[in-house]
């Protein structure tokens, strides 16, 4: 039974139809709504690679289901800086070049985002902490620890 | 022979610059444009807008590799690095500069782009001078235009925009003198990451057709499923549910969107019969051993290494294993496929669109003409994981069902299913003579038969039983001959008729896993003569530029000489450090390695916290995108190395997600500390590789170091460990 929801997604609010309202965020993120920044790592909330932040948590898009996202605030990657316009996280990531494949990448800032709004000034373990639950395949760490960190001065 | 002199002798038309539509030739409407490796317009086109198209055969795996392409070209040309847009790994439109393995990006293919650049510049002064009726030595390029002493220029454009070259490339034309050089060198940002870390980025997950649905494969529970009855009763109740799609053993469910597909896939009821042919985990070395083997390889010899054992009054002897490993791609892989009028269209992230292309044409009994494959950047496959597999998966789909399909594999497909880094068991003597001096080196492998072609079975294919080739592991009978110079050495690979798992190539293939061998098995000699290890090594090299990347990490780590009395460690953490050198095949880049260790002795966990490297690739087009290579090397090797081993039962594979092959978290990446050795005047080598192989030799000598311990088995668990401390 098909059934409408309105997700409010980077400030904007969308009405979507879905068949099954478990169907995870990330599904109607990337192929209804079009985004490119969460991305389909496991569908099992392993990995990272889907992480949204709803209100200020981050979340995973992947084991978070559309119903339960409905009427909440969500925002991606592209919500939060734009080429021109970048957030310090998207600056600090470029200067830092803490970018291999850069699958994760999303997970990364959008994970760090979320540590950054509750602790402005991190230290190394803080951020490897918070990471914890976010994985690079590439062996980027090392640069994406930096690059938290240089963001955290940006900002301050 | 000059330049010239070459081109006429080749009959190539200097000046005959053609009219070219590759817009119209990419929609395959006309005589295609040429791909061929002798051709100029087979790696450059440069447009009326002055703009530089570079072909690339070689793909970016996530390596920053089409910056360092682009730097190469834009220097060659004397093209400013923004005119510079790259193609990459389209049969159509890119020449065959082989698969992307064995860090030869740019040693192979960054050096053809640039003989490609340097007869393009020759041509286009020669086509300046002809017009001003110059003589082509007084002129010079800059910015993308000819300038002549006058003032006078011609910018590319005019010369040759929207027009082809029609002109051989010159295999010795004069490259720029690399003390000119202006933009290789300099560590240019990577062109791709604003577009990552904005969420702009096509990665091929992102790829989209018109009309295309969605497909998700449903593999067998086993390695070798025969599939009985289908129930597609529920499935078909999944609303957006379209079709299941069966071909033999080969099974998939396709839908309107993702999410359909995915539940049609969970409910869909294949019966599956029972197959317990994978060898017991726990007997897995056992059976490597036994395995037959279909021929011997002798990958070295020298002197006489069997009577050398006998007459020696020292001999040493070790067996060292490596699990298998998965690529463990943090996206599973993704493809998408098209089928019109016959002609079949791949869009995948294969590092290998030219070989996937016959592999595809043969499994569907195609010409290769009717068989096109696009490269779109996935996830970091780190060799050849699924992506190629999901094309096959794709194209299948597509041509049962007649429209287009996108596959996305699961994450326990590509645990699963992904071709693995085959087992590898190695055998080693060595002798000591009276000064301590290794008179005798021999080594035998027990690694899987390859052919000359890196292909690996398409899933798809097999299951669905159309034609395919065998698997091959890639050469990974690669550096078992060793580098040192002993009197007499001799190594033996066995290669063998089968290995448990459909085999591939992992990042630094055999040449991680014979070195791990090799480095230790030194170190063992090493400790045994009582002579520091690092100062051992250079003795027993003649290669200078390997000595001098050898001080140079002693340098960098400020490496204390020892004899073979480790310091008295007590407590509970116990720190160490291990050395380890490798010239990468035998004949290119150096990488010398110190890894610092903490071993905990009550939890048996080991964490490497600092890694010192020092790196000779020769010519370095951008430094910093080699030094996050050589991170990234170290870092993911790390974790191969202390965490990474297939878990399998008598079925198929257990390791399914990350919890079940877990791997390298934040608070155990090393710190990596670098030294880059650059010959500008050398020849530019690669760098994906060659650091990964010292990495799991320079950590089991540094635990050694620390805990007295040999870890002669990868992965280093904390139980293999605990383990071995129990025995000291």
């Amino acid at each position: 039974m098909a059934r409408t929801f309105s997700l409010s997604v980077n400030g904007r609010t969308s009405r979507i139809t879905v068949d099954d309202p478990e169907m995870p965020l990330l599904y109607a993120l990337r192929n209804q709504l079009d985004l490119r920044g969460p991305q389909f790592g496991c569908g099992l909330g392993q990995c990272g690679a889907c992480t949204v932040q709803v209100g200020a948590q981050a979340v995973r898009s992947c084991s978070m289901s559309v119903s339960a996202a409905a009427g909440k605030p969500v925002t991606t990657l592209e919500g939060i800086g734009e080429p021109g316009r970048l957030h310090p996280l998207q600056q600090a990531f470029i200067d830092e070049q803490a970018v291999q494949c850069g699958y994760c990448i999303n997970g990364m800032i959008m994970q760090a985002k979320a540590l950054l709004e509750r602790n402005r000034k991190p230290s190394d373990d803080d951020i490897r902490a918070a990471l914890a639950g976010n994985l690079c395949r590439c062996g980027t760490h090392v640069r994406i620890v930096r690059a938290v960190k240089r963001a955290a001065s940006m900002m301050a | 022979m000059n330049r010239r002199e070459f081109l006429l002798a080749s009959g190539a038309m200097i000046v005959s610059f053609a009219p070219t539509t590759i817009a119209a030739e990419a929609k395959g409407h006309v005589a295609p444009k040429t791909v061929s490796l002798a051709e100029v317009d087979g790696f450059l086109a440069i447009g009326a807008d002055g703009r530089v198209t570079v072909y690339s055969g070689k793909v970016d795996l996530g390596t920053g590799v089409r910056t360092a392409l682009m730097q190469m070209a834009a220097e060659e040309l004397d093209v400013a690095l923004e005119k510079i847009h790259v193609v990459q790994g389209d049969t159509l439109l890119t020449p065959d500069q082989g698969a992307t393995i064995s860090s030869v990006s740019i040693s192979r293919g960054g050096v053809e782009v640039r003989r490609a650049a340097a007869t393009a510049r020759g041509a286009l002064v020669e086509e300046a001078a002809r017009r001003w009726t110059l003589a082509p030595a007084g002129l010079t390029t800059q910015a993308g235009a000819v300038v002549a002493a006058d003032g006078r220029r011609v910018s590319y454009a005019e010369l040759v925009g929207g027009r082809s070259f029609s002109l051989k490339v010159d295999p010795k034309v004069r490259t720029k003198d690399p003390s000119s050089y202006t933009i290789v060198g300099r560590s240019v940002p990577r062109v791709d990451i604003p577009a990552m870390v904005t969420g702009q980025f096509e990665y091929m997950h992102d790829f989209r057709l018109p009309g295309m649905l969605h497909a998700r494969v449903v593999r067998p529970p086993t390695m070798r499923g025969r599939l009985g009855a289908v129930d597609e009763s529920a499935a078909k109740r999944i609303p957006g549910y379209v079709a299941t799609v069966r071909r033999g053993n080969f099974l998939a469910v396709v839908a309107r969107d993702e999410w359909a597909a995915i539940r049609a896939a969970r409910v869909l009821r294949p019966e599956w019969a029972n197959w317990e042919g994978l060898p017991a985990m726990d007997r897995l070395w056992d059976e490597v051993r036994k395995t037959p083997v279909l021929r011997d390889d002798v990958t070295q010899n020298v002197g006489q290494a069997a009577e050398a054992l006998k007459s020696a009054p020292r001999t040493l002897r070790a067996t060292f294993d490596f699990a298998i490993h998965t690529h463990g791609s943090i996206g599973p892989s993704c493809a998408v496929a098209q089928w019109t009028d016959g002609n079949l269209h791949c869009w995948s992230a294969s590092q290998q669109t030219h070989e996937l292309r016959l592999q595809l044409a043969g499994m569907f009994s195609l010409p290769a003409g009717q068989v096109r494959c696009t490269y779109i950047e996935g996830s970091g496959c780190y060799g050849r994981n699924g992506h190629e597999d999901a094309a096959a998966d794709a194209a299948l789909i597509a041509q049962e069902i007649r429209q287009p399909v996108r596959v996305q594999w699961s994450r326990a497909d590509e645990h699963v299913w992904d071709p693995k880094g085959p087992p590898t068991l190695i055998d080693y003597v060595g002798a000591l003579d009276a000064q301590g001096n290794v008179a005798a080196w021999t080594s035998e492998a027990w690694i899987p038969a390859g052919q000359s072609v890196s292909r690996a079975t398409l899933v798809a294919a097999e299951h669905a039983g159309l034609p395919m080739d065998d698997s091959h592991p890639g050469s990974v009978q690669q550096q078992l001959a060793i580098q040192y110079r002993f009197p007499n050495i001799r190594t033996v690979a066995h290669r063998l008729a089968h290995t448990p798992f459909r085999p591939s190539w992992i990042r630094t293939p055999g040449r991680m896993q014979n070195t791990f061998g090799n480095e230790v098995f030194l170190d063992e000699l090493a400790q045994a003569a009582g002579a520091d290890p690092l100062a051992f090594r250079i003795r027993s090299l003649d290669d200078k530029r390997g000595i001098e990347a050898l001080e140079r990490v002693a340098k960098l780590a400020g490496w204390q000489p020892r004899d073979d009395a480790r310091p008295s460690n007590t407590g509970d953490v116990v720190r160490g450090r291990g050395v380890s050198y490798v010239k990468y095949e035998l004949v290119r880049t150096y990488v010398a390695a110190v890894a610092e260790v903490e071993v905990n002795r009550k939890t048996g966990h080991v964490r490497v916290t600092r890694f010192f490297v020092a790196h000779d690739c020769g010519q370095i087009i951008n430094p910093d995108g080699l030094k996050n290579q050589i991170e990234g090397n170290v870092v993911q090797t790390t974790s191969r190395a202390l965490f990474e081993e297939l878990r399998f039962d008598r079925s198929t594979v257990t390791s399914r997600d990350w919890v079940t092959y877990p791997i390298l978290r934040f608070a155990d990446a090393p710190d990596v500390v670098i030294d880059l050795i650059d010959r500008p005047r050398e020849a530019p080598w690669g760098a994906g590789e060659p650091t990964a192989a010292v990495v799991p030799s320079a950590i089991s000598n540094a635990i050694f170091d620390a805990a007295g311990i040999r870890m002669r088995s990868v992965p280093f668990t904390a139980e293999k460990v605990l383990g071995a401390l129990r025995r000291v």
